[in-house]
């Protein structure tokens, strides 16, 4: 019987396995060195906030996996014999597949600043790294955040719900800014400081500072600031976890490199989820994706290729969402930060400075490219219609109460957002 | 992982902290429930007036003030925070204080009320006594257990519904919902039946009747003394009776499809008003696991099957068998009932039987043929029906599910289980709109395409321990007969992902393998590889 194995059992391995079980007989195992069982990593931050426990992240309950024989294996990869088909475990115990599947996800990016091994400096990715962060916030009287996306302000949530102070340094004007049209990440911004976070903007570190103990007490900017704390949260970015992999004869860059059928240089090896990166980026799309849904689609594709139907990572339209303190963000179709050639963005914004939508749309023939939402929710069936069928601007905000997603009497906006498009745009 | 549970207090005990205006309403609160406490014991308050009005006062006082020291500094949204930390909501040493608590007050409430100042001869002493001012000002009549309960309950459904309010305050189904169970407790199931009681004299003997409260809920509905009691009462009297049983028949179908079992369970009823407002807290202790689901569905239409037997029975035992003095007699009643059920059993499997579980199948078949078989014993053996006498049936059913399962543990262990165990295991009526729910009505909660990131918080605060995660995160509508729409699910969704909706009958019940966000050709592909 062919064994498949997949190292990773995050949603890019987990629904790989699932799919693979539900289309085949074959042996499957699942290897981790991060937790028993699969979790939401996603939900992470919600046992420290102290809203669900560590239980509640099991998407499914133990025996599930042995009901499905999907075998699971606790422990870290130290080596790959790719000739030989056999992982070597840090045990130093092996293990023989016939078709390999890596999934192993991403570690925060760490830019060589000095001080950043100190003790109390983190990120947030892991199981390991949230009972670091129990261990070493238990006790501490001011925290230091790096970075404003979208990890950046779940950890300073986090912090805040413990009432611990957190200063936010973020080194642009506004927050996330690289991705959030200016006046959206404005709107963020000032979200955020009204829940009381010490957010700097355009400020960025110049070194973390320790005791004579190995500890962080301090931090300093490269304005010269010193800001004392006794934890430092890495969250500028995460890379491809891909160091395991040095010196072997697959083929890297930033991440594992694949061709669209998420095979890589080596016969037999797939990689699928935040650590592959695409030889050829798919659209708009950036060659590393490190997005929830993008690991799920990868490894249902993935599953679909190994079980003798190839299939390449096709995904559709783009779309994500996240939450910043109470504000929910969607988004679907592209707006970047910038309007690009020949395009404009129509903003509106709620009075309560709470609700906003940003349109991207092309200026000549109206075409509707995209749409941030924060605070109305929206429906991603009615947008990933709309972008198939190139709908324009007008057309979207005409029909904009189709698309609405949120409960049960809520107020509606529709008709203000129309009028403001109608007075400040559609002339011009 | 156990190190989160135990350390919380360590973070500048910032968890577990209380502001001023907590501790200060804790302490208001508290000296009412002192009060009554007090009362409890015996202790004879000169002026009744007075301190019942300080006693309830401080009590309702209390619980707001707290609500508001609470919710008013911090924004509008979801905040769970510490929820897991608190001993009150984490099955802590307060949570089994509380539930040792509350479940000793029901068993005297339900079974020695002597001890809480109840008197059948004379005048009340002790806790009843301190309410009989009130109740005479309502009804005229002196204080009983159930109206201290019925006053007690009105003011958690009413101070904690503030309290709801205020921590939902950004979600306006939320609070117009809170708005509903606060009014339908106020007035239906608490002044009405007192005013009612008021027009009672030598020609009316209406019984007291909360109008909200349908049967198989209120399954002692139809027991001889109330039926006599209408009938008495001339065309008022009738009017209800007839009332009662088109709620039944009438009324609560065509609710139901139109807007799911929600309308009832978590707008009207008196006991969905006490958990999702007192019960609140305690929402996240439900069990989700599958073993609880098997079990809550067998266990709750066993329950739904005993009061269908034990109503028929009662309504049985007080009929006639001579049809020259009314068309209504045993043989016709027993007929009917058979009729109706095998008509219900048959139009169900012959419309729905693809929807239908295995488990369900044989259930249904199981209960139908005791029942059947029940009726057409009683016609070979004479005397008894169904085996039973009607009236230890009656008992039985009082007993165990009425005091017992509804009121002990349904409440009493709303720190333990969760707030909504009654209505999950225990309720007929939800078994009847559930069935409903899930087979003919408009409602369920649906999922935005692939939005979803299995976080689970929905999940969690699901007080019917229903998996909603395992549904949003394959793209599915969710129709369970156990959903009461409470929408907290939707609310908790931090990538708002989950919306309850009243739409087409059409795809209400969709098994997708895909889910939006995945290419078009993938779908296609998956549907090809399913045919």
């Amino acid at each position: 019987m062919e064994h498949i194995v997949i190292i990773g059992n995050g949603i890019a391995g987990i629904t790989a396995a699932r799919h693979i079980r539900k289309a085949s007989d074959c042996k499957i195992t699942v290897i981790s060195g991060e937790s028993d069982y699969f979790f939401s990593r996603t939900a992470l931050m919600y046992v420290y906030m102290g809203h669900m426990k560590w239980g509640h992240l099991k998407p499914y309950e133990d025996w599930f996996w042995e009901k499905n024989r999907i075998e699971l294996k606790k422990a870290w990869v130290d080596h790959i014999d790719f000739q030989n088909k056999e992982l070597t475990f840090s045990s130093g115990e092996t293990l023989h597949y016939d078709k390999l599947i890596l999934a192993t996800g991403s570690l925060p990016n760490r830019f060589g600043w000095l001080g950043e091994n100190l003790n109390g400096v983190q990120g947030m990715v892991t199981k390991q790294d949230l009972e670091k962060l129990e261990e070493r916030t238990s006790s501490i009287k001011q925290a230091v955040v790096i970075g404003g996306g979208l990890i950046g302000v779940e950890l300073a949530e986090m912090l805040h719900t413990r009432k611990i102070p957190v200063t936010l340094l973020v080194r642009e004007k506004g927050f996330w800014s690289g991705v959030l049209p200016p006046q959206d990440a404005k709107m963020i911004s000032q979200h955020i400081l009204a829940h009381g976070i010490d957010l700097r903007h355009e400020t960025e570190l110049e070194e973390i500072l320790g005791d004579e103990h190995g500890n962080v007490r301090a931090i300093r900017t490269k304005s010269g600031e010193e800001i004392n704390c006794e934890f430092v949260g890495l969250c500028a970015g995460v890379k491809p976890n891909i160091n395991f992999l040095e010196n072997l004869e697959i083929e890297t860059e930033k991440g594992i490199l694949v061709n669209k059928f998420l095979e890589t240089s080596i016969p037999d090896v797939y990689a699928i989820g935040d650590c592959a990166q695409q030889r050829k980026a798919i659209g708009e799309r950036k060659s590393v994706e490190a997005v929830w849904y993008t690991g799920r689609i990868m490894g249902e594709t993935v599953a679909r290729t190994i079980t003798g139907n190839r299939t390449p990572y096709q995904p559709g339209n783009w779309f994500n969402s996240a939450k910043f303190f109470d504000i929910e963000y969607q988004t679907y179709g592209w707006v970047f930060n910038k309007p690009g050639v020949n395009e404009q963005h129509f903003h509106w914004q709620h009075e309560s400075g709470e609700k906003a939508i940003t349109i991207a749309f092309d200026t000549e023939s109206g075409k509707f490219k995209g749409i941030n939402t924060f605070g109305i929710r929206m429906r991603q069936e009615v947008f990933d219609k709309w972008l198939n069928e190139g709908k324009t601007i007008n057309h979207v905000l005409s029909n904009l109460k189709a698309a609405n997603f949120d409960p049960e009497f809520y107020e509606h906006h529709e008709a203000e957002i129309f009028k403001s498009f109608k007075n400040n745009l559609q002339s011009t | 992982m156990s190190r989160i549970e135990q350390n919380m207090s360590v973070t500048g005990e910032a968890a577990a902290s209380l502001n001023t205006g907590q501790k200060i309403s804790t302490l208001l609160g508290m000296s009412g429930l002192i009060i009554l406490c007090l009362a409890a014991f015996n202790l004879n308050f000169p002026n009744k007036v007075l301190w019942l009005s300080i006693a309830l006062g401080s009590i309702t006082a209390g619980i707001v003030w707290f609500a508001q020291a609470t919710y008013s500094g911090t924004h509008a949204g979801i905040k769970n925070d510490g929820v897991w930390f608190k001993s009150m909501t984490s099955r802590g040493y307060v949570a089994y204080l509380t539930g040792v608590g509350l479940t000793g007050f029901y068993i005297l409430l339900y079974f020695y009320p002597q001890y809480l100042g109840l008197r059948a001869e004379g005048d009340n002493v002790g806790l009843i006594a301190l309410f009989d001012p009130l109740s005479y000002f309502l009804s005229g009549n002196p204080a009983s257990q159930w109206f201290v309960y019925g006053t007690l309950y009105t003011i958690a459904i009413l101070a904690f519904g503030v309290k709801f309010l205020w921590k939902y305050r950004h979600n306006r189904y939320e609070k117009l919902r809170t708005f509903s169970v606060m009014f339908f407790q106020l007035t239906f199931a608490f002044l009405i039946p007192e005013f009612m009681s008021r027009l009672n004299d030598d020609g009316m003997n209406l019984p007291y009747y909360d109008l909200k409260n349908i049967w198989p809920l209120n399954y002692y509905n139809f027991e001889q003394y109330r039926v006599d009691g209408f009938l008495s009462s001339g065309n008022i009297g009738l009017a209800l009776l007839i009332f009662g049983v088109v709620s039944i028949f009438v009324i609560t179908p065509i609710l139901t499809y139109k807007y799911g079992k929600r309308w009832y369970c978590s707008w009207v009823c008196g006991c969905g008003g006490l958990a999702e407002t007192a019960g609140d807290p305690y929402r996240q202790l439900s069990d989700k696991s599958l073993f609880a689901w098997k079990v809550e569905r067998w266990v709750v239409h066993s329950v739904l099957v005993f009061v269908v037997l034990m109503t028929t029975a009662v309504i049985y035992s007080y009929l006639g068998y001579d049809s020259s003095k009314y068309w209504l007699t045993r043989d016709v009643f027993l007929i009917g009932v058979g009729t109706f059920l095998t008509l219900l059993f048959a139009a169900i499997w012959y419309f729905k039987r693809e929807e239908l579980q295995k488990d369900a199948k044989y259930g249904a078949i199981g209960y139908l043929v005791i029942i059947l078989g029940l009726i057409a014993f009683h016609y070979f053996s004479g005397q008894n029906l169904f085996l039973f006498n009607a009236e230890s049936l009656r008992q039985a059913y009082g007993f165990l599910i009425g005091a017992i399962f509804s009121g002990v543990i349904g409440t009493g262990f709303y720190p333990i289980f969760g707030n909504r165990v009654w209505c999950r295991f225990g309720c007929p009526m939800a078994a009847i709109l559930g069935m409903q729910q899930r087979l003919f009505s408009k409602f369920r909660i649906t999922t935005n395409g692939g939005q979803c990131i299995s976080c689970g918080n929905c999940s969690t605060y699901c007080e019917m321990g229903i998996d909603v995660r395992a549904y949003a995160q394959k793209g599915e509508n969710i129709v369970r007969s156990s959903c009461v729409g409470c929408g907290i699910c939707s609310a908790v969704c931090p990538r708002g992902v989950l919306k309850l909706e009243n739409g087409s009958t059409n795809n209400r019940i969709t098994a997708e393998d895909g889910v939006v966000g995945d290419n078009v050709d993938l779908l296609d592909l998956l549907k090809q590889k399913s045919l």
